[in-house]
C-alpha cells in the first residue's frame, strides 16, 4: 500500500466541515480522479495528503509511514505538485524551474542538469526551451513543464489540482495523454483532482465520487459507469455519458435473451417441426447433453427433407457464429451486425449455451447511444473528441439499422 | 560660473561628498530597516496597517522641525541629519516592500510551499526576487527624497551642499543658492538614474 488514508476528518474553525470520514488505499501505478462539486471537498483532501493543510482528525500514510510524524517540508519534496495556475516561478527559466526540488534535496549540478534535459524530453518539448522563461511559453506548454517539474526529483505520487482546467480542449487532451504516458509506463502514482467527468473516466483507474466532503462511490470508471452509486452520481455522470457509454462498458450476458431454444441432437425431424411450431421460431439451436452448442438447424434444412424420422445431428450445421457472454458490446455488435445474421447464440467459459442476442435488443442499444449523442450535440463545447466519434459511430450505426429493421419480419426468435 | 567655479570648485566638490555621504547613510539604514520589517509585516497581518500608518505619521513632522528634534538627543553634526534622514527614508521603501511582496501571486508561494521550500527558502528564492522591482522603485523615490532633505541637514551643522544653499540665504548672493540647488538638482536627477538602472537589472528578464 502506497498510501492510506483513515477516517480523516477536516473541520475549519468556523465549524464548517470540509471533509468528513475520508477513507482510501491508493497501490503505486494508480491513477486516482476526486471528482465531485465545488466545495465538495476534494481539494481539500488532497491537499492533506502533502500537508498544505492539516487533518482535524484521521491519519495518512505513505509506505505505512505517518506522514503527521514526517517533517513536512521533506514530505513536500517527495510528492508532486501540479496547481491549475501552473505555479512556475516566473524569474527562473524553465531549466531553473525543473531543478527546483532536486536542488533543494541537494543534487549536484552534473546531475541536475542531466535530469532537467531528460524531463523536457519527457515533456516532449525542444531543448532550447531549457533557457526561456515561462512568460514566453504558451499556456500548454507551461503546464507541461509544470507536470514534469512535479516528478524532477523522482517523485513517487503526485497531486494535481485541476491541473487542466485553464486550458483549451485539444491543449488538455494532449496533456490528458502525457500524465496518462507518465502513470502507465513510468509507473507513477497520481492524485488528480478535477470537475470535469470526460477527464476523470478518461484517465482514473479509480474514480472518488465526493460531495458535501463525503466519499459517495470509489471505483473503476467501467464500474460508475455501469452502477452508479446513487442518482447523485448519475447526475453527475449525466444520462447521456451514461447511455453512450453502454456499449462500452456492458457485455453481452447483459443484454441477451436467457432459455432460448434449443433441441438435442438426438431427436427427430418430427420433434424439430413441433418445436419451432410451439416456440413460433424457424430457427433451433442445437445443444448437447451437458447443455452445450454444436449447431444449429433452421426451416430450410427441415424442409428440405421429408423424412418425419431423421435425426437432427445430420441435418444440422455445425458451423454456428456465437458470442462469448462476457464480451463487451461495443467489440461485439458490428461483427453481429455485418455478418447480417438474424440472431447470435451466447455461450459462456464452458462453452455452454447461455442466451441469445437478437438484432431488436441491438437496435434498442444503437438507438440510444445515438440519441444520447445528438442530444448532447450543443450543450458541451469542451467535447469536440467524443463528438466526432459519435457522429461517426451515428454514420455507421444508420445504415446498420436499415439492414435490421429489412429484417426485422423474418426475426423468428422474437 | 567659472569664476563661480575658480573660487569655490574644491569647496563644491567636498560639500558634494558630504552630502552624497549623508544621503547614502540614511538611505542604506532605510533599506536595512524597512525592507526586513516591509516583509515581516506581511507575516502579521494585523500588525501591517499600523505600522505603515506610523510611518506615514513620522513622514509628517516638517523637517525642520524633525532636525532640531534630533539635536538634543545626538547633538549637532552629521548623525543627527542621517537619523533624521533614515526617519524620512522609511516609509515609501516599507510601504514598498509591503506591497511588493503582497502582490507575489499566491500561486508561485502556494508551488513554492508545496514543492517543500522552507518559508526562508520561499521568500529568499521566490518571492523577494519577484517583488524586487516594487521594493526598488520604493528605495529609489526614498533616494530622490533623501538627498532635496540633506540640504536642510546644514542646518544643524552636518556640512553638504546645503551650506552654500544657507550662505547665500544669509549673504544675499544669488550665486552661492544656484551654486548649492543646481548640484542638488544634478545628483537627485544621477542618482535616480543609476537606481533606475539597477531597478531594471532586479527586474526578473520574464516582467519588464
Amino acid at each position: 500500500m502506497l498510501l492510506s488514508m483513515e477516517h480523516l476528518r477536516k473541520e475549519y474553525a468556523n465549524g464548517k466541515v470540509a471533509v468528513d470520514d475520508f477513507n482510501l488505499n491508493v497501490d503505486k501505478g494508480e491513477f486516482i480522479c476526486f471528482i465531485g462539486t465545488s466545495g465538495s471537498g476534494k481539494t481539500t483532501t488532497m491537499r492533506m495528503i502533502n500537508r498544505m493543510l492539516t487533518q482535524t482528525s484521521g491519519t495518512i500514510k505513505i509506505n505505512d509511514k505517518d506522514i503527521s510524524q514526517m517533517d513536512p517540508v521533506k514530505l513536500r519534496r517527495s510528492i508532486g505538485y501540479v496547481i491549475q495556475n501552473v505555479g512556475l516561478m516566473p524569474h527562473m527559466t524553465i531549466q531553473e524551474n525543473i531543478e527546483i526540488v532536486p536542488k533543494l534535496l541537494g543534487w549536484d549540478k552534473e546531475k541536475r542538469d542531466k535530469q532537467a534535459h531528460k524531463m523536457i524530453d519527457l515533456a516532449q518539448l525542444p531543448e532550447e526551451m531549457l533557457q526561456r522563461y515561462p512568460g514566453e511559453l504558451s499556456g500548454g506548454q507551461q503546464q507541461r513543464i509544470g507536470v514534469v517539474r512535479a516528478l524532477a526529483a523522482d517523485q513517487e505520487i503526485i497531486l494535481m489540482d485541476e491541473p487542466f482546467g485553464a486550458l483549451d480542449p485539444i491543449t488538455r487532451e494532449s496533456l490528458q495523454d502525457l500524465v496518462k504516458h507518465l502513470q502507465e509506463d513510468l509507473g507513477r502514482t497520481f492524485i488528480f483532482v478535477t470537475h470535469d467527468m470526460d477527464e476523470a473516466l478518461r484517465l482514473a483507474t479509480r474514480v472518488v465520487i465526493m460531495s458535501k466532503g463525503k466519499q459517495v462511490q470509489i471505483d473503476t470508471p467501467e464500474n460508475i459507469l455501469r452502477h452508479p452509486a446513487n442518482e447523485f452520481v448519475t447526475n453527475l455522470i449525466g444520462e447521456e455519458r451514461l447511455i453512450r457509454a453502454q456499449p462500452n462498458i456492458m457485455n453481452i450476458k447483459q443484454i441477451m435473451r436467457k432459455n432460448p431454444v434449443a433441441i438435442s441432437p438426438d431427436k427427430t425431424l418430427s420433434d424439430t417441426i413441433d418445436l419451432m411450431h410451439d416456440k413460433r421460431v424457424d430457427t433451433l439451436l442445437v445443444t448437447d447433453d451437458q447443455d452445450k452448442l454444436i449447431g444449429y438447424i433452421d426451416l430450410d434444412d427441415v424442409s428440405r427433407n421429408t423424412n418425419a424420422s431423421t435425426l437432427v445431428s445430420e441435418l444440422m450445421n455445425h458451423e454456428v457464429f456465437y458470442v462469448q457472454d462476457k464480451a463487451l458490446i461495443g467489440d461485439t455488435v458490428q461483427r453481429i451486425l455485418k455478418l447480417g445474421v438474424k440472431n447470435v447464440p451466447v455461450v459462456d467459459d464452458d462453452h455452454r449455451l447461455v442466451g441469445i442476442v437478437t438484432r431488436t435488443s441491438l437496435v434498442d442499444l444503437v438507438y440510444d447511444a445515438l440519441r444520447g449523442a445528438t442530444d448532447e450535440e450543443l450543450s458541451s463545447p469542451f467535447n469536440a473528441d467524443i463528438h466526432a466519434a459519435a457522429n461517426r459511430d451515428e454514420d455507421d450505426s444508420k445504415d446498420d439499422n436499415k439492414d435490421t429493421e429489412k429484417e426485422e419480419g423474418s426475426d423468428g426468435q422474437s | 560660473m567659472i569664476n563661480f567655479l575658480s573660487t569655490y570648485g574644491t569647496q563644491l566638490i567636498s560639500k558634494t561628498g558630504q552630502h552624497l555621504y549623508i544621503s547614502a547613510f540614511a538611505l542604506a539604514l532605510g533599506v536595512i530597516v524597512a525592507v526586513p520589517l516591509g516583509i515581516v509585516l506581511t507575516r502579521m497581518k494585523r500588525g501591517a496597517n499600523a505600522v505603515i500608518t506610523l510611518a506615514g505619521v513620522l513622514q509628517t513632522i516638517p523637517a525642520m522641525a524633525l532636525l532640531a528634534i534630533m539635536i538634543p538627543i545626538f547633538g549637532i553634526g552629521s548623525t543627527p541629519a542621517i537619523v533624521a534622514l533614515f526617519i524620512y527614508s522609511l516609509l515609501p521603501i516599507l510601504r514598498n516592500t509591503y506591497l511588493g511582496m503582497e502582490g507575489v501571486s499566491p500561486d508561485v508561494k502556494d508551488a513554492a510551499k508545496g514543492m517543500g521550500m522552507t518559508a526562508w527558502q520561499s521568500m529568499i528564492r521566490a518571492e523577494l526576487p519577484l517583488a524586487a522591482p516594487v521594493i526598488m522603485s520604493g528605495v529609489r523615490l526614498s533616494a530622490t527624497y533623501v538627498i532635496a532633505w540633506a540640504t536642510l541637514a546644514s542646518y544643524i551643522g552636518a556640512g553638504g551642499l546645503g551650506d552654500f544653499i544657507f550662505n547665500g540665504l544669509n549673504l544675499y548672493r544669488s550665486d552661492l543658492i544656484l551654486g548649492g540647488s543646481i548640484p542638488v538638482i544634478i545628483l537627485a536627477l544621477i542618482v535616480d538614474y543609476l537606481l533606475g538602472k539597477l531597478e531594471f537589472a532586479v527586474t526578473p528578464k520574464e516582467l519588464r
